[in-house]
């Protein structure tokens, strides 16, 4: 409707002849033929404007030598402990001595994980699954703001749910620690998942609802071998995550032994984040030189599966765009 | 010429028809000169010749590897609509968008040939494409408001510039020139985006003409909007002529009869299996819409191609 | 046709030549199964939320019923004495959490504006993922290259130097001796708050139309009047949610701030030690004397969750309202 009314404004200022562009013109009217160099007035701009870009630029340089530097601090150090024997031995008794591994932390870290993936990862689908599948559109937009809330839950403050939830009244245990990780998980699983299921096209779904193939057969047999890919690397990627988590398990995993065991339930599983952050509360060289080697194990874990996952959704996403 | 008269019922069509009537009287100062080679410019063949804006050279433009025009001369007179039409794809767009180096950002871009522009080489070595851009100002396919308030995205391009006096009026006249001032004087506070799409097209005008520059390119003003909003974008077009130099693409054959006093056709040419704009005519509109010399601007306006 | 559509289509036709020899029952079944599994995930993500908000509530009610709300403003916390006040923990979180906002914020963009605006493609898909690596560091990790490397350099360089030019503003106070404080955990919560910030503005502001740019680069602009005129405005509402979300990192971070804080127990000065809710809840808990400080510590965390959840939620709204307005201009 504006646009009729506009067309018709439009048509008195037409009957007008055009003087107003002579007065608004009429004020510094600049030649067109001078020369198309930059003004003095430009040049200032300019000079503004690149200087802006360098400082931009100088931001970025300033964020990567910070990564370089972090990663140059734990390689230097980390690099010279390793050896066959610092990634299987456990420590010394008496951690004020050279020598001895963290061959007990290694296992189990990668207990922990794998237990909190074996819990976070057919929730996470699943919840994923009811988003893209079976919600309506509040309940999926409810959920999702729940998991985007759970994962803005400070892990210190999730690891005191547990506490409360599984360890007080009884001992630490790593089950509790990888519970605790699960939840950290949990998130970041759902929302990969759903991301990748959302790609999955709709046709797909269709054509099977079409073809009389039933909902469940047609998820299990088409739609999520689909988004497998996705699915994986947001796990992997989360598990990355719950790897180089310490908050919780300093509440619920940080009492352990010297040596690997795998009593869960009822025992503190000894992990690489809680043995490096009980070194920096220690002013011992000697625990400090083997933290730099457990920061080294984990941080070369952790970028390579970032860069791994990373070169793979690549890949899965120039396999989806053909 | 004959036809949009015939299928012009609406009020905003008849004044079209008057403007149209003038530009005739300019043209019979002017006869065309039909022995003139088209595509040397038929500017320059006239005898009471205009002020020459742009003299493109033989201009090849290329992004990466692909060619997108090639072999391009013509030009541009003072204070005429010059229209560019064409099968899409046929670089009419890549064209225009050299006129003021807004193909600068394009990654790959490459040019060679030489535009002039009043005389001066647009892609020289000390040339600023900023300073470029502010004296030859550009109107887009789709309007594209800043996300601010009306009267600042007038007043936008002044502040950068300097132009600090009489913002004020400086805006409000830029509004009258874009004959948009009556419809947005009460609501200059206002998000742009509240706009209807033609009027926000028109604020796109306003805004390009408040720094007063030299050149108005206009790159499909009206593609994007309806009838009634593309009438009235033609009318404004035809006001502004008389203060800048118009250069507009368009895919629509009837809008370029309509408004331009010139007209270039671009077409695809398939060569070696290789696609390439180039310039086919170039000649007054009239000539260009009734008596063709290549028959394949004939076969495009008549319908029978593109 | 890739071998990606192949696939599923195969699969498809097999399952239908399946399902029709073997409908019926089972198929309703395992519908009404996955169905059932679906909505039990669904609600204990929903019980995991609820369930954390209730257990640390109920853990804080002895606090809570002690302290009340001047808790929050107490500067004491004397386990000994069994009295506790929050002060403290929320003088450093509010010092740390504002160091790291007044760094990050303008870093973060200036990063994110060079990813979209100012680096070549190739050298955007390099630098990008180096930026977001600095954000998969552990934060163990950080926090003790944070107490070994970077605070003994503050210390004895930085710190030195920032309290010769500008120590007479009250707050930098006198260089620490061992590098441990709030200046060292607002730096270390910079790191990780800047590629939060830095990813999603620079998400947001390559999704600026490129018709918006060529509008304002057409007026006559230069490169960063564009960012200031287009990019910027038209991605504000975004890049505040992002720091939003970037504050919530930075205020519930308990580990690298409890390793590089430095444990004090007193309202400092900036190069002095100090603690915030969450590392005092990490520094703490296991060692608590009695019921009424781990009952305290829980209060903490129901600060913190607070916290954290406004700004999780601002950041959600903000977003929302942001996609909204977009979908209407667009």
């Amino acid at each position: 409707m504006s646009d009729l009314e506009s067309t018709s404004e439009g048509g008195t200022a037409l009957l007008d002849p055009p003087d107003h562009f002579d007065d608004l013109f009429a004020s510094e009217r600049l030649d067109p033929a001078r020369p198309l160099t930059a003004s003095r007035q430009l040049r200032r701009r300019q000079i503004f404007s690149r200087a802006m870009e360098s400082t931009q630029t100088a931001a970025a340089l300033l964020a990567v030598a910070m990564l370089a530097f972090v990663v140059y601090s734990v390689a230097s150090r980390g690099a010279s402990v390793l050896s066959f024997e610092f990634l299987t031995a456990g420590p010394p008794a008496i951690e004020e001595t050279a020598g001895g591994g963290i061959g007990p932390m290694i296992v189990g870290t990668a207990t922990l994980v794998g237990i909190a993936t074996v819990i976070a990862m057919p929730i996470g689908i699943l919840a994923a699954l009811y988003m893209t599948e079976f919600a309506s559109r509040r309940a999926a937009r409810l959920l999702r703001m729940v998991l985007d809330l759970l994962f803005g839950v400070p892990s210190i403050v999730l690891a005191l749910f547990v506490f409360e939830l599984i360890v007080a009244g009884k001992s630490e245990s790593g089950f509790a620690g990888s519970f605790a990780l699960a939840i950290i998980m949990l998130p970041l699983v759902a929302r990969a998942s759903q991301e990748t299921l959302l790609l999955v096209p709709q046709g797909l779904r269709d054509a099977a609802a079409a073809l009389g193939v039933s909902h469940w057969r047609a998820l299990r047999g088409v739609v999520l071998p689909s988004a497998l890919g996705g699915i994986i690397t947001g796990t992997v990627l989360a598990l990355a995550r719950a790897a180089g988590e310490s908050a919780p398990l300093i509440i619920l995993s940080a009492v352990f032994s010297r040596t690997v065991n795998f009593n869960i339930f009822s025992e503190a599983t000894p992990n690489i984040p809680v043995y490096i952050y009980k070194a920096s509360t220690a002013a011992n060289p000697y625990g400090w030189a083997r933290a730099w080697g457990a920061a080294f194990v984990l941080l070369l874990f952790i970028l390579i599966v970032n860069i791994g996952a990373r070169a793979l959704h690549a890949r899965g996403r120039r396999k989806m765009a053909r | 010429m004959s036809t949009e008269v015939t299928d012009a019922p609406s009020t905003p069509r008849q004044r079209v028809r008057i403007q149209t009537g003038e530009r005739e009287d300019l043209g019979a100062r002017e006869p065309a000169n039909g022995t003139a080679p088209a595509l040397a410019g038929a500017g320059q063949a006239k005898p009471a010749a205009r002020e020459t804006i742009f003299d493109v050279r033989d201009i090849s433009v290329s992004y990466g590897a692909s060619t997108a025009i090639a072999g391009v001369s013509l030009k541009v007179p003072r204070h005429l609509i010059t229209a560019l039409i064409g099968p899409s794809g046929c670089g009419k767009s890549t064209f225009l968008r050299c006129l003021n180096r807004m193909n600068d950002t394009v990654p790959g871009f490459g040019l060679t040939g030489q535009i002039l522009y009043h005389g001066n080489d647009l892609y020289a070595p000390r040339v600023d494409p900023v300073e470029v851009r502010r004296r030859i100002g550009m109107v887009f396919q789709r309007p594209n408001p800043l996300p601010k308030s009306i009267y600042d995205n007038v007043a936008w391009a002044p502040r950068n510039l300097g132009m600090k006096a009489n913002l004020d009026e400086r805006v409000e006249r830029a509004l009258r020139g874009a004959a948009l001032w009556e419809e947005v004087k009460d609501r200059l506070k206002q998000s742009a985006f509240g706009l209807s799409g033609g009027q926000q097209q028109r604020l796109c005008i306003a805004r390009a003409i408040a720094i007063e520059p030299d050149v108005l390119l206009l790159d499909e003003p009206a593609s994007a909007l309806d009838p009634i909003a593309t009438a009235s974008i033609e009318e404004l077009m035809l006001n502004l002529k008389h203060r800048f130099t118009i250069v507009i693409v368009t895919h629509n054959m009837q809008q370029a009869a309509r408004i331009a006093d010139r007209t270039a056709f671009f077409s695809l040419e398939v060569s070696a299996g290789k696609r390439t704009g180039a310039l086919v005519e170039y000649d007054e509109t009239s000539t260009i819409f009734t008596r063709p010399k290549d028959p394949r601007t004939g076969d495009y306006v008549t319908g029978r191609f593109g | 046709m890739s071998t990606g559509e192949a696939n599923p289509a195969s699969r498809l036709r097999a399952l239908a030549a399946r399902s029709s020899a073997s409908a019926g029952a089972v198929d309703r079944l395992g519908d009404a199964v996955l169905r059932g599994l679906c909505v039990l995930a669904a609600l204990l993500a929903l019980a995991a939320l609820a369930g954390i908000a209730y257990e640390v509530i109920d853990g804080a009610t002895l606090a809570i019923g002690r302290f009340g709300l001047g808790f929050l403003v107490h500067t004491t916390w004397q386990p000994n004495f069994k009295v506790f006040g929050a002060g403290v923990m929320l003088y450093g979180l509010a010092v740390t959490s504002a160091l790291a906002m007044l760094l990050a914020v303008p870093i973060g963009i200036a990063i994110a504006l060079y990813l979209a605006m100012v680096a070549p493609p190739r050298v955007r898909n390099v630098i990008g993922p180096l930026v977001e690596m600095l954000a998969a560091i552990p934060s163990v990790i950080l926090g003790f290259w944070g107490i070994l490397v970077l605070a003994p350099f503050l210390s004895s360089d930085m710190e030195p130097f920032l309290h010769s030019a500008i120590g007479f503003l009250p707050i930098f106070g006198e260089p620490s001796s061992t590098g441990a404080g709030l200046f060292t955990a607002g730096l270390i919560l910079t790191i990780m708050v800047v590629p939060i910030i830095a990813s999603i503005s620079r998400d947001l502001f390559l999704t600026v139309p490129q018709e918006m740019k060529d509008g304002a680069t057409a007026l006559g602009a230069t490169r960063w009047e564009m960012v200031r005129g287009v990019v910027l405005p038209s991605t504000a509402p975004g890049v505040v949610a992002a720091c939003f979300l970037g504050l919530g990192r930075a205020l519930g971070e308990a580990i690298a701030v409890a390793q590089v804080i430095g444990d004090g127990k007193a309202i400092q000065k900036l190069f002095e030690t100090g603690n915030t809710a969450a590392s005092a809840i990490a520094l703490e808990f296991l060692g608590a004397e009695n019921r009424l400080q781990a009952s305290s510590l829980f209060y903490l965390a129901v600060i913190l969750l607070v916290i954290g959840l406004i700004a999780n939620l601002t950041a959600q709204a903000i977003t929302r309202r942001f996609l909204i307005h977009r979908a209407m201009t667009r």
